[in-house]
């Protein structure tokens, strides 16, 4: 059914679809609305026996979850930002145990300095953890990739971790089609566990596993993800004939076939990239997109296989590795490796910050030329960035000894250190 | 509390009793015992935490039919328990992580909710420092949402699996790896203690005890009480740990009975948020007796002015809890 | 798909694991020997009987007990309980009234009439001279065996001291006589009147071996100037004249017992009974010298009985006793203080001992008799002539009747082993069950059952039984008092208190067993087993 609907209501309205019996989660923004909105569902009774759990911490509401899913029970939560780190230790259990809970993340920065504006350092703080990672586009996408998640996740035994922009889509009213119970009962059966807690079978989990077998847990970890990139496209194609349209894709290419230069991104921004491709291209510029639907598993050779007639990619990324650079591009090089196509990074977005279709046009341009900064920070402001770096060299220069032994004891002015 | 058959040699007080009703001896004393937790584990000699599971879970099981499901937070039980490729339990168990026992437990309580499983119970359980230090805030939140679960505390005061450091339940004085015996005031600070039982109180939870290793009956009969009823439950028991307290394996029953009987560990029962119960001292023992026989205080048994403060905390246990008293005796004999 | 691998582990797969490989040391289940056992003159099994006692089954217990000494009614009232001078409970509170049970189990089985077999016939023959107990206990013991006996005895009924010197009143002659009925009901052939005095003639009517058990009988005098001497007698024969005289003994309103030990305690209180209205001891020690027991100067005292310490009787005229003040020297002993005084009285008992008339015993070769008739036997109860065996009184040794019976049995172990040409050899002695082996604090406040006595006015004036027996309630209590020193009484802590379940309970009466695959030697269970029937040994290499 076609709504006009806000993006985080919509979701709250796929996962009740979705029939979850335990959901626990902690307010933070942007994903809040979300759970609030699910808890009314529950509350009103239209959930039958499914349990909302008010929890004192993002931490515990991962437990939560975790205990649930591990004693048979369908489980979500749903975080952003300092949310998600404060459930990291959690975050990576859930993975390690298998237990295939799903969980939407908001994607928010991460403090300090505090702020509760969208960009992509969460998400990317655990894309090591063993959780399987989706992005959603837009929020029709948002709502297909849950549904997709849990039968993603009971599947695989694997936790799947849904991430949509935080404002950019879960504040968004959009047109988006809710499906029906139906089709949704449909696609979606009821979670049969591998392993559950049961008084009539009973078993260990979690148990303590040394040297002797610590890397084999960890190479099937990563065999599951390797399983995933397999079964996600199955799912997509398996959706799409269910529900008549396509999500879900792990990469989704715009206008690569003839393209020198192909620019990869995750996520809402990926409707901005095209619009400027589309200004770009009508001034006959050779220039495509890929949009990742993934980060983890990472679409290592169906990306190599979409980049393959690129002569220079383009990651836009709304992160950073500090020290290093972008995170998205390393991944997007390593699907290259052995290639000399070069990558070249935009930072942008950070904080929330817009990422107008002119700036993208502009550091595009400048990439085709094989003339650009990299990483290039995106509407970096380099008179501030100026200021600071002087005011900082300056106040770091000791000066006169003398005077500034007299200006620590207080006896001539005062130590501006000391403000 | 009553001593209740007074008409036997060694009354309720050993672990069975052949001269004892079937239903007055433990289940600790029956054949038929779970061994919820069983041997092959690798507990040091004379581990009072290993005892007190296998106490405290056995009732448990005994009280709810076997229906029951563990969560287990990281610490010395939990590791010498269940090293890959070997487990010593015999009830579905999950470990998760140090601090989370209680919120995964809340987790397993509402997933047999939601599926409907009314029968199945829940406990988790934890050392000192998971439930009163990093996991408090898991148990606080448990608590005030009167989830229904069984919270048991093995309370051997200090990190143990970590290799003895100071958790907020080491005594005053004792000598940890992180609280030497060095300097003006050797060992661990005279502070003011952190008592879990009576916070988990201040919850006004329907259920809160604290339980022994050296008195079986007082700490089946708590557990069985608390299966019995539902919302969020505590049970503290007092485990003594030979390594961490440098104390001789045979000794760990008898420690932890010197420290009920110098009023250490005062034994008490609190049903929504009041005291119902203390269980009284049968033979009050000066507070000495109980810290030589440990490592960790043998610098401060020569220091009086230590002793002292020691002793007034224990007199003032006693006091507070009333716990030196004539016991009620029902003449059957 | 299956379980994850290694993060998700089969239940109690730790059975793989066998810990008992830490072991440095290893506990062993063992029987101590409990002190009152050790203690028991007739060698009873006290805990093993009370054992069964605690569970109401008291003809067990009965069996157990009568293993050893086939009189408890008798013991239960007379035997002065060294076991429980030895008991382990008087450091917990009270000693358990071993004894008040014993005659708890005495006294029913008079009442169910429980009796046992005797054991089947050897085709040997043994003569008894005398029974008194320690004839007694051989009978019976000889007769478990199979033997034949006879009881030869000097006097018109049987029974010793038991009969000749004990009074009613703290051994009713119903229980007396039943006791050995019993006995005879065995199969043991008594011969009153029949007084022996030559062995080996006694030997050639058949008797592959003789035991000797003729107590001590003759009365010790002292020389006292008499210018006119009054009623004097000796207390032995005021004591069976009581029992077989057909008139009371006359003594008058004031009697003097002269002595300080058990008879002339029994004297002076019989002597009360009898009507004397002022009855007085005269003793030259002190109290605490003073061989009687204590309780026996109690209940003496409560009657009315006056004890003068410290005194002697110089000299008789008629009715009146000249009496001399002693004092203690620095070594202890009494010594004159030319201190005197005169009281008046109508008879004097000698109260001084007796000895043993054994001189037919000494015209046999190798026979040693020793100061007062007292005849030497060796650790297998044999005189220097072969075949002969002696005990009881007349042998170095306690005189008292729960010695004697122990000899009777030792006696008879000995005798049927000789007979075959063989030793008996004693068990192995277990190692002490001492108070630091109990965890005493397992053992429930118990105080002592005290048993009823009859009022002064009765123990006055008649000889009905003073100190009355436990009812089943407190007799039950009783045995359940009992710490079961040394030996298990299955009360699981060994089995709870294992942090490793390592220890696998048998069912009852089976006890318990270790299973060393997963015991890592803690030592917990020898600690807290309340009764120290665990200790810990060195791991064999
Ligand atoms: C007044 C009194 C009170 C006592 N109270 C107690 C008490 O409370 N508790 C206690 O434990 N002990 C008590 N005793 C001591 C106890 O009675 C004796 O130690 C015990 O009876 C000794 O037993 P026996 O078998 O060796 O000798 P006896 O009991 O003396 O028996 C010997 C028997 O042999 C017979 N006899 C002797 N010579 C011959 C012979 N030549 N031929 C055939 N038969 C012969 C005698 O007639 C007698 O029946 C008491 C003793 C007395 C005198
Ligand atoms: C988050 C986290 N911090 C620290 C640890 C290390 N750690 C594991 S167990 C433990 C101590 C356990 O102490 P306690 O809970 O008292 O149990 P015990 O071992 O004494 O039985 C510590 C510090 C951990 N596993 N996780
Ligand atoms: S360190 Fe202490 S608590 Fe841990 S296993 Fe050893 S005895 Fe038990
Ligand atoms: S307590 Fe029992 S076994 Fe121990 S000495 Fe006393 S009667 Fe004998
Ligand atoms: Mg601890």
């Amino acid at each position: 059914m076609l709504k006009q609907i806000e993006g985080s209501k919509a979701v709250a309205e796929a996962i009740a679809l979705c029939r979850p019996e335990v959901i626990s989660a902690y307010p933070i923004t942007p994903q809040t609305h979300i759970v609030e909105d699910l808890s009314q569902i529950v509350k009103k009774g239209a959930l039958g026996n499914c349990q909302y759990i008010n929890v004192e911490s993002e931490f515990a509401a991962m437990s939560c979850v975790i205990g649930a899913s591990a004693t048979g029970a369908r489980a979500y939560t749903a975080t952003s930002s300092q949310g998600l780190l404060f459930m990291a230790e959690a975050v990576y259990n859930a993975s390690g145990m298998g237990l295939p809970i799903v969980m939407t993340l908001g994607n928010r920065a991460i403090g300090a300095p505090i702020n509760i504006w969208n960009d992509h350092s969460d998400s990317m703080s655990m894309a090591n953890s063993g959780w399987i990672q989706l992005h959603a586009e837009t929020n029709q996408e948002a709502v297909d990739l849950h549904i997709i998640a849990f039968r993603l996740a009971e599947q695989l035994s694997v936790p799947v971790m849904v991430c949509m922009d935080g404002f950019i889509l879960t504040h968004a009213y959009e047109r988006v089609d809710i499906p029906t119970q139906e089709q949704v009962d449909n696609f979606l059966p009821k979670f049969e566990p591998v392993q559950m807690l049961d008084p009539d079978e009973p078993l260990t989990m979690g148990a303590m596993v040394g040297p002797e077998a610590f890397t084999e847990v960890r190479y099937l970890s990563h065999h599951k993800q390797l399983q995933a990139l397999e079964v996600i496209p199955q799912l997509a194609s398996e959706f799409e004939k269910q529900f008549g349209r396509k999500s879900g894709a792990m990469v989704d290419p715009y206008h690569t076939i003839d393209a020198d230069t192909v620019v990869v991104s995750l996520g809402s921004i990926n409707g901005t990239i095209k619009d400027t491709i589309d200004i770009l291209r009508e001034d006959r510029c050779s220039i495509g997109s890929v949009k990742l639907g993934a980060f983890r598993p990472f679409p290592l050779a169906e990306l190599r296989e979409a980049l393959s007639g690129a002569r220079r990619v383009i990651v836009v990324e709304k992160d950073v590795a500090l020290g290093l650079g972008g995170i998205v591009a390393s991944n997007v090089r390593m699907a290259l490796r052995g290639t000399s196509t070069p990558v070249y990074t935009i930072i942008a977005g950070l904080g929330g910050r817009p990422i107008p279709s002119k700036s993208l046009d502009k550091a595009f341009r400048q990439a085709m030329d094989d003339d650009i900064e990299d990483p290039l920070f995106l509407d970096l402001n380099h008179e501030v960035i100026d200021r600071e770096l002087a005011r900082m060299k300056e106040q770091r220069r000791s000066g006169p000894v003398a005077e500034n032994i007299l200006r620590e004891i207080g006896l001539v002015g005062h130590s501006p250190r000391k403000v | 509390m009553q001593q209740r058959v007074k008409y036997y040699q060694t009354g309720t007080f050993t672990v069975g009793n052949r001269l004892l009703d079937e239903e007055k001896r433990t289940v600790q004393a029956t054949k038929e015992r779970n061994n919820s937790l069983t041997c092959g584990h690798r507990a040091c000699q004379g581990c009072g935490e290993a005892l007190g599971a296998r106490f405290a879970i056995d009732a448990a099981m005994n009280a709810v039919n076997n229906k029951l499901i563990a969560v287990n937070a990281t610490g010395c039980l939990e590791v010498f328990s269940t090293p890959y490729p070997e487990s010593s339990w015999r009830i579905p168990w999950i470990h998760s992580l140090f601090g989370n026992a209680p919120a995964v437990a809340t987790g397993v309580a509402a997933a047999l909710r939601a599926r409907g499983e009314t029968k199945t119970r829940v406990i988790a359980q934890g050392g000192d420092g998971g439930t009163v230090d990093i996991g408090f805030g898991c148990l606080s939140g448990m608590f005030e949402r009167n989830d229904d679960v069984l919270y048991i505390c093995y309370d051997n005061e200090a990190y143990m699996n970590t290799g003895v450091q100071r958790s907020s339940r080491t005594p005053p004085g004792a000598r940890t790896a992180t609280t030497p015996p060095v300097g003006e005031h050797p060992g661990n600070s005279y502070n003011q203690g952190k008592n879990p039982a009576l916070i988990a109180m201040a919850h006004n939870i329907p259920y809160v005890a604290t339980a022994s290793v050296a008195d079986l009956h007082d700490l089946e009969d708590k557990v069985e009480k608390a299966m019995s009823i539902s919302g969020a439950r505590y049970v503290h028991i007092h485990v003594p740990c030979p390594l961490g307290w440098g104390a001789k394996p045979s000794n760990t029953i008898r420690l932890a009975r010197l420290a009920i009987e110098t009023g250490l560990f005062p034994l008490f029962e609190a049903e929504d948020g009041e005291i119902v119960d203390t269980t009284p001292i049968r033979k009050q023992q000066p507070v000495d007796e109980y810290l030589k026989l440990q490592r960790r205080f043998a610098h401060i048994l020569k220091d009086p002015l230590a002793l002292e403060t020691i002793q007034a905390m224990a007199d003032r246990n006693i006091s507070r809890f009333n716990l030196v008293r004539e016991m009620e005796v029902t003449n059957n004999g | 798909m299956d379980k994850p691998f290694a993060i998700t582990l089969d239940i109690e797969s730790s059975y793989s694991n066998h810990t008992g490989s830490w072991r440095t040391e290893r506990p062993v289940y063992i029987d101590r020997l409990p002190p009152c056992n050790d203690a028991c003159p007739a060698g009873e099994n006290i805990q093993g009987w009370l054992h069964e006692a605690e569970e109401g089954k008291y003809e067990n217990a009965w069996r157990i007990l009568v293993r050893d000494n086939p009189m408890p009614g008798v013991h239960g009232r007379v035997c002065y309980h060294p076991c429980e001078n030895a008991c382990n409970r008087q450091q917990i509170d009270s000693a358990v009234s071993i004894h008040a049970v014993e005659r708890f189990l005495g006294d029913q089985a008079l009442k169910h009439g429980w009796k046992v077999e005797a054991g089947k016939d050897s085709g040997k023959k043994v003569a008894i001279i005398g029974a008194g107990p320690s004839g007694l206990s051989a009978a019976w013991h000889l007769r478990l065996m199979g033997h034949q006996v006879v009881i030869f005895e000097a006097g018109p009924m049987a029974g010793g001291m038991m009969r000749f010197g004990i009074p009613k009143y703290r051994l009713p002659r119903e229980v007396l006589d039943e006791e050995i009925s019993r006995i005879c009901d065995l199969g043991v052939e008594i011969k009153l009147n029949s007084k022996i005095d030559d062995i080996p003639a006694l030997m050639d009517e058949g008797f592959d071996a003789v035991f000797v058990a003729i107590g001590a009988h003759v009365a010790r005098r002292t020389d006292i100037p008499a210018r006119d001497a009054g009623t004097i007698l000796d207390a032995v024969s005021v004591l069976q004249n009581v029992e077989t005289g057909d008139t009371p003994p006359l003594l008058g309103r004031r009697v003097i017992v002269y002595g300080g030990g058990n008879t002339a305690f029994d004297t002076a209180r019989t002597a009360k009974r009898l009507g004397a209205s002022e009855t007085m001891i005269v003793y030259r020690r002190n109290q605490e010298q003073m061989p009687a027991h204590d309780f026996e100067m109690h209940e003496a005292v409560d009657e009315g009985i006056m004890v003068r310490w410290l005194s002697t009787i110089k000299e008789i005229d008629d009715t009146s006793y000249k009496i001399e003040k002693m004092r203690l020297n620095d070594e202890g002993w009494p010594e004159p203080t030319g201190e005197f005084e005169t009281i008046e009285a109508d008879t004097l008992i000698l109260a001084l001992g007796q000895t043993t008339d054994s001189s037919f015993l000494e015209k046999l070769d190798g026979v040693e008799v020793e100061r007062n008739g007292v005849v030497k036997v060796d650790e297998s109860m044999m005189t220097g002539f072969p075949g002969v065996f002696a005990g009881g009184d007349m042998v170095p040794a306690d005189r008292t009747v729960t010695t004697a019976t122990g000899h009777g049995k030792l006696a008879a172990r000995n005798i049927d082993a000789w007979m075959r040409g063989e030793k008996w050899q004693a068990g192995d002695r277990h190692e002490i069950a001492g108070f630091k082996h109990i965890n005493p604090w397992y053992y429930t406040d118990a105080p002592k059952k005290l048993q009823p006595v009859l009022d002064i006015a009765r123990r006055q004036s008649t000889f009905t039984e003073v100190v009355k027996g436990l009812d089943e309630d407190n007799a039950l209590f009783e045995a359940r008092r009992c710490l079961s020193c040394g030996n298990c009484f299955e009360c699981d802590n060994c089995y709870g208190m294992c942090p490793d379940n390592s220890v696998i309970k048998l069912g009852p009466g089976k006890g318990f067993e270790f299973n060393y695959d997963f015991c890592k030697g803690c030592g917990l269970c020898a600690a807290e087993c309340p009764c120290g029937a665990i200790t810990m040994i060195k791991e064999p290499e």
